[in-house]
């Protein structure tokens, strides 16, 4: 008996917006002049929102942050594609997922600032709440996902995590348990080619982090991340396939982390500034902009009135999070359980 | 009244919930078409369809991890893993996420899940497969760990933790599911978490116990005056009950299965220290399973309290 290829694979990369600012018109997908303005917006105030976030960190304002520089057309480019009622489980470094999808991000300061408060979501949001232990919300993403698909409602789940959350064990069952009930979640995969000081290449031998999913019998797909119009339409179309019932899309937006780990990390420690350097022409703002130019939708005026704009919003925020009251020491026994019990009664006699 | 033995009133009480509410889903290893290893899940893949009996690939942080999306979701899922020496791998969700969703966003999502699996010495297994591992678990706030002792509690105690709005850890006995028969009620019935029961009432000694210990408790009392409480709910444990008992007799003997160090008769027995120290009439006495590794079925009578050591126990504390 001859030897046979029982499987075979490709993946596929797709690159919409060029660094030159120059889009593809076979591969655009349809967004109003209005929409493209409203991406370049969330972009830019996302940018703002991390700057700020840094420099209060650094005054001793705000604690340890995970500053989100480089990789915001990746959030903000996924974020946009899910409607309201999708539900989006982030990681820690999700800040413009957050800002995309209305977020009030004064909370996003409090929790920074070590209040849980800040994670109290509101009520119209369908957000769960950041997730610190690398890698192990894809399977609550993937869960909701079935129970979506249980209930018969039609709703995507949206989950986040980077390339070293791709070698967590967590990582590997969701995407099996995805495949296996054909949950409607899309997994955006953010290789920022970072985990810490840990370089992509020690994470996997694949090519790819897209191709993972084969394994798991579903498609997977790379994107520029930096190009905000590929994300979008890679996960627009992932989104919409899971709706029809045709099961998870991985998605793996291939971008940089520009600063540090977190304020609390020295990434000169593990990398040479020349390797970052080489990101720096594939910013996602930059060509943005530039295509917005050729359009003629962006003006000298136009982006004096967004750093206007975007800063007064900023300045907002902080105020609005510096003037919250310390919560009460109480607060920590009131959501471990429905009610506290017993012995958390009496502790709670110490304030 | 129909007599049922352990795995008929869990079985029972699953049926029933189901039936009464939509969002009950069952997932775990072989839980479908197998019944489960234990046949504690028999009969419902039948009833309510692969939809909400579901067998998962085989992955106990995968069980686990996507019922808590489940649970945020709406649903109200019990997963079962299908023994406790593996539930290890879960432990990451459990304690990370199960416990700490409700408090990382103030009330916004909540995880009201039940994961039931057998513990326990006594079926002459292998290796992992008679582990009594409730104190890790009772040592993290967010969770709540029961662990039945007999057929209608054990009913009551899965339909209130079907019913509780946070996580649930519940503890069935792979040794106490074939061994006793009592009545069991069909229909609705609960028993409250957070509460023990005084299963005999005395004088002399409090013996306290849970689980497959309560009836090696209750045959070593025998002869003796003395009151036996079912502990039920380890976490949060009902102090009022212990300590009232405590203060009747004034003598303590604790029995667990587990080994002794850091065990959860640890506990109890510190806190009757400190809150219940003056009405003692000697030392508080634990007869626990030993400092070991778990030995293989050759062994493992040896390694389980016995009645006789249990009676010893109680003769000691009477010296005084």
């Amino acid at each position: 008996m001859p030897e046979q290829t029982i499987e075979s694979f490709s993946i596929k990369r797709l690159e919409i917006l060029s660094e030159t600012g120059d889009a593809d018109a076979a591969l655009m997908p349809p967004l109003s002049e209005e929409q493209i303005k409203e991406l370049h917006e969330l972009l830019f105030v996302t940018r703002t929102f991390d700057g700020r976030a840094l420099n209060l960190q650094r005054e001793g304002r705000l604690g340890t942050y995970a500053p989100v520089l480089g990789q915001e057309a990746s959030q903000v480019g996924s974020a946009y594609a899910f409607e309201k009622t999708d539900w989006l489980f982030p990681s820690f470094r999700e800040m413009a997922v957050f800002m995309t999808i209305g977020y009030p991000m004064n909370m996003i300061f409090q929790y920074w600032s070590g209040d849980e408060r800040g994670l109290k979501i509101p009520d119209d949001l369908n957000i769960f709440p950041i997730s610190i232990p690398v890698g192990t919300h894809i399977l609550h993403a993937v869960g909701a996902a079935m129970a979506m698909k249980y209930k018969g409602d039609k709703k995507a789940a949206g989950v986040y995590f980077g390339d070293g959350g791709t070698s967590e064990g967590d990582f590997h069952e969701g995407m099996n348990f995805a495949g296996t009930f054909k949950a409607p979640v899309v997994f955006i995969c953010q290789n920022n080619h970072w985990a810490i000081s840990v370089p992509r290449e020690r994470q996997t031998a694949a090519r790819s982090l897209a191709q993972k999913a084969v394994a798991y019998g579903f498609e997977g797909i790379q994107v520029d991340g930096n190009d905000v119009f590929a994300v979008y339409k890679a996960t627009r179309d992932a989104v919409d396939k899971a709706k029809r019932g045709e099961g998870p899309t991985l998605i793996e937006c291939v971008t940089y982390r520009m600063a540090d780990h977190t304020t609390a990390d020295d990434a000169s420690r593990y990398r040479t500034k020349e390797v970052s350097e080489a990101w720096k022409p594939k910013d996602p703002i930059v060509r943005l902009k530039l295509f917005m130019e050729k359009k003629g939708i962006w003006t000298e005026a136009y982006q004096k009135e967004l750093e206007e704009k975007s800063k007064a919003r900023v300045d907002e925020w902080v105020k609005m999070e510096e003037s919250v009251e310390k919560p009460s020491p109480k607060d920590m026994f009131m959501f471990t359980y429905e009610k506290p019990t017993p012995r958390q009664l009496k502790e709670m006699g110490d304030f | 009244m129909p007599k049922m033995n352990m795995v008929q009133a869990i079985n029972l009480a699953l049926k029933e919930e189901m039936k009464r509410d939509n969002n009950v889903v069952v997932l775990g290893e072989d839980v479908g078409r197998d019944g489960g290893v234990f046949r504690v899940t028999e009969g419902l893949l039948d009833l309510y369809g692969s939809e909400r009996v579901m067998d998962t690939p085989l992955a106990e942080s995968g069980i686990v991890g996507t019922a808590i999306g489940m649970a945020a979701y709406g649903l109200k899922p019990v997963a079962e893993i299908q023994f406790m020496g593996f539930i290890y791998p879960a432990v990451d969700q459990i304690f990370n996420h199960a416990a700490r969703i409700r408090s990382r966003c103030r009330g916004r999502y909540t995880v009201p899940l039940v994961i039931r699996t057998p513990y326990g010495v006594g079926i002459k297994s292998p290796e992992h497969h008679s582990e009594s591992s409730e104190a890790h678990f009772c040592h993290m706030p967010g969770i709540k760990v029961v662990v039945p002792a007999t057929p209608y509690t054990a009913k009551g105690l899965l339909i209130s933790a079907i019913r509780d709005p946070d996580t649930v850890v519940f503890l069935e006995s792979a040794r106490l599911y074939r061994m006793i028969k009592e009545d069991v009620p069909e229909g609705e019935y609960t028993v409250p978490l957070g509460q023990a029961r005084i299963v005999q009432e005395g004088r002399q000694v409090t013996v306290i116990a849970w689980g497959s210990m309560l009836h090696r408790a209750l045959q070593a009392v025998s002869t003796v005056d003395a009151e036996v409480i079912d502990l039920m709910t380890l976490l949060p444990f009902d102090e009022e009950t212990v300590y009232k008992s405590v203060k009747k007799t004034g003598r303590v003997v604790i029995v667990q299965e587990a080994p002794k160090t850091g065990g959860f008769g640890a506990e109890i027995s510190a806190s009757i220290a400190e809150d219940a120290m003056l009405y003692l009439k000697g030392p508080i006495k634990r007869v626990t399973g030993y400092d070991v590794v778990l030995p293989l079925p050759k062994l493992e009578d040896y390694y389980m309290p016995t009645v006789n050591r249990i009676s010893k126990a109680i003769e000691e504390v009477l010296k005084y």
